[in-house]
């Protein structure tokens, strides 16, 4: 296998010599701060449009499951525009003053769930080269910047001051940090076959075969754990219980209205997006292109499509299976729940991790 | 240099929310009904405060989570090593992780992972 695609669609060179071009004729700290403004609009953008998308593909992939059609009036033939209008429906609805409310804390709780999702965000590698965060212990910082989050729903619960929201982020606030626990040591598992923290590494120790393939059993038994752990790291699937709207009609965010409200959904969706790239950059192989071994015209092939596509392509793929799981299972009962992150997952991981060091240690991998 | 993006990410993110309010702000409508602002349970009046003290299993969760986090935490700096240390990095983990197994498995027979 030869190193020229890898530079082929490499971007990095390019940014250097546009920051260098803007650099000779202006002074560097205004053109830092021009990049800054435009890579915080690309952020938003970004971050909105895979939010549109992502609600109208759980939309026609719930409906698909439960053999409906799902929205098909509003916008044409496939009801493209349906997300648009709720957006806007979202951002006309009144925000409520809550008279009991620990206002500070109410208000601040979308702050910290947004800031977790976008700083995890930021930290997907969309391409080579296209990294916002790229930094030596990437995989790290973004399992602690997503514990920011619980933060946010725990602060929203309790300061809302009604008995479901406190019901609600309690229960979230258990699930997660216990699920957080597998997330965790299945990304050390990760770690431990790539022999690097770093996002970019990570990607580029993929090169000869992703690392579903490269470490075989423990590697794909740390992908379905992973894919269990990350649908409760999101709040969905059969681990809503924080929501169940039987019983706590909204769960945490029960007392948010409008766009207030829309800050946690919006969160939601790209969680689940967030948790579907980190599985396809620890054991998808990131933007790396898929080859076959000994194929040279299939392999060739693969590598003109670009990165982004790839990776693209890869995320919705486990969105999808994560959509699969949530419109299949029935909810567990929070008992339920903590058991088998506990009793099952938990050691289940520790097995694997210990299995995939022996496996690395003695060349057991490919 | 990731320094200076880790900080147009977190603006990025409150200027986000904060225009979004702001936005929201300007074109929702407005009205007051004294019942508007009462929280949300069932239709009939809410009876006391929210902010009791609340079932312990939760946080018995939560002391258990710290113990495995921080596990983590220091697992990771020995997994990038790993591969290349060897025997010596897998049976110094093992001792690690059995002391810390032993610990789930006192909790597990103390009862702390039952829901009561």
């Amino acid at each position: 296998m030869n190193q020229s695609f890898l530079d082929y669609y490499n971007i990095a060179p390019l940014l250097a010599t546009i920051h260098e071009a803007m650099c000779s004729v202006m002074p560097e700290w205004l053109a830092m701060t021009l990049e800054g403004i435009v890579v915080g609009v690309i952020i938003i953008l970004m971050y909105a449009l895979l939010a549109i998308v992502l609600i109208y593909m759980e939309r026609k992939v719930c409906a698909a499951f439960q053999c409906r059609i799902g929205p098909n009036r509003v916008g044409g033939k496939g009801g493209l525009l349906q997300v648009f209008a709720d957006v806007l429906k979202i951002l006309t609805k009144e925000i409520i003053k809550l008279k009991k409310a620990d206002r500070l804390l109410y208000n601040l709780a979308p702050y910290l769930v947004i800031l977790a999702s976008i700083i995890t965000f930021s930290c997907l590698p969309w391409h080579n080269g296209a990294q916002i965060l790229h930094m030596n212990i990437g995989i790290f910082f973004v399992l602690a910047a997503s514990s920011i989050g619980i933060l946010g729903i725990l602060l929203a619960g309790w300061s809302s001051n009604s008995k479901y929201t406190l019901i609600g982020a309690v229960r979230s606030g258990a699930m997660i940090i216990s699920y957080e626990l597998s997330i965790g040591i299945t990304v050390l598992t990760m770690v431990v076959m790539s022999g690097t923290m770093d996002i970019h590494g990570i990607v580029m120790s993929q090169e000869n075969g992703w690392n579903i393939f490269k470490g075989h059993i423990p590697a794909i038994a740390a992908f379905i754990v992973y894919l269990i752990a990350g649908n409760a790291e999101a709040n969905r699937g059969p681990f809503d219980l924080a929501e169940a709207e039987q019983e706590l009609t909204a769960g945490y965010h029960t007392e948010y209205s409008g766009m207030h409200f829309g800050f946690f959904y919006l969160a939601e969706y790209l969680n689940l997006f967030i948790t579907s790239g980190i599985a396809t950059t620890l054991f998808l192989g990131g933007w790396m292109p898929f080859h076959i071994a000994g194929l040279d015209g299939f392999n060739a092939v693969m590598d003109y499509i670009p990165g982004i596509v790839w990776f693209l392509g890869k995320t919705f793929f486990v969105v999808f299976l994560l959509m699969w799981i949530r419109w299949t299972f029935p909810r567990l009962r929070i008992d339920q729940v903590l058991t088998l992150e506990w009793k099952y997952l938990m050691p289940l991981s520790l097995v694997i991790l210990v299995v995939m060091t022996v496996c690395k240690i003695y060349g057991l991998v490919f | 240099m990731y320094f200076v993006y880790l900080v147009v990410v977190i603006l990025t993110a409150i200027v986000l929310v904060a225009a979004a309010m702001m936005i929201a702000k300007l074109i929702a409508p407005r009205s007051f009904n004294p019942q508007k602002a009462e929280p949300y349970e069932c239709g009939i009046p809410t009876r006391g405060s929210s902010w009791v003290q609340f079932k312990v299993g939760y946080y018995l969760y939560a002391i258990l989570f710290l113990m495995f986090d921080i596990e983590t935490v220091f697992l990771f700096p020995w997994g990038v090593v790993a591969g290349e240390v060897g025997t010596y990095a897998l049976l110094s983990a093992m001792f690690f992780l059995i002391v810390l197994v032993l610990g789930l498995a006192y909790a597990w027979k103390k009862g702390a992972l039952e829901w009561k």
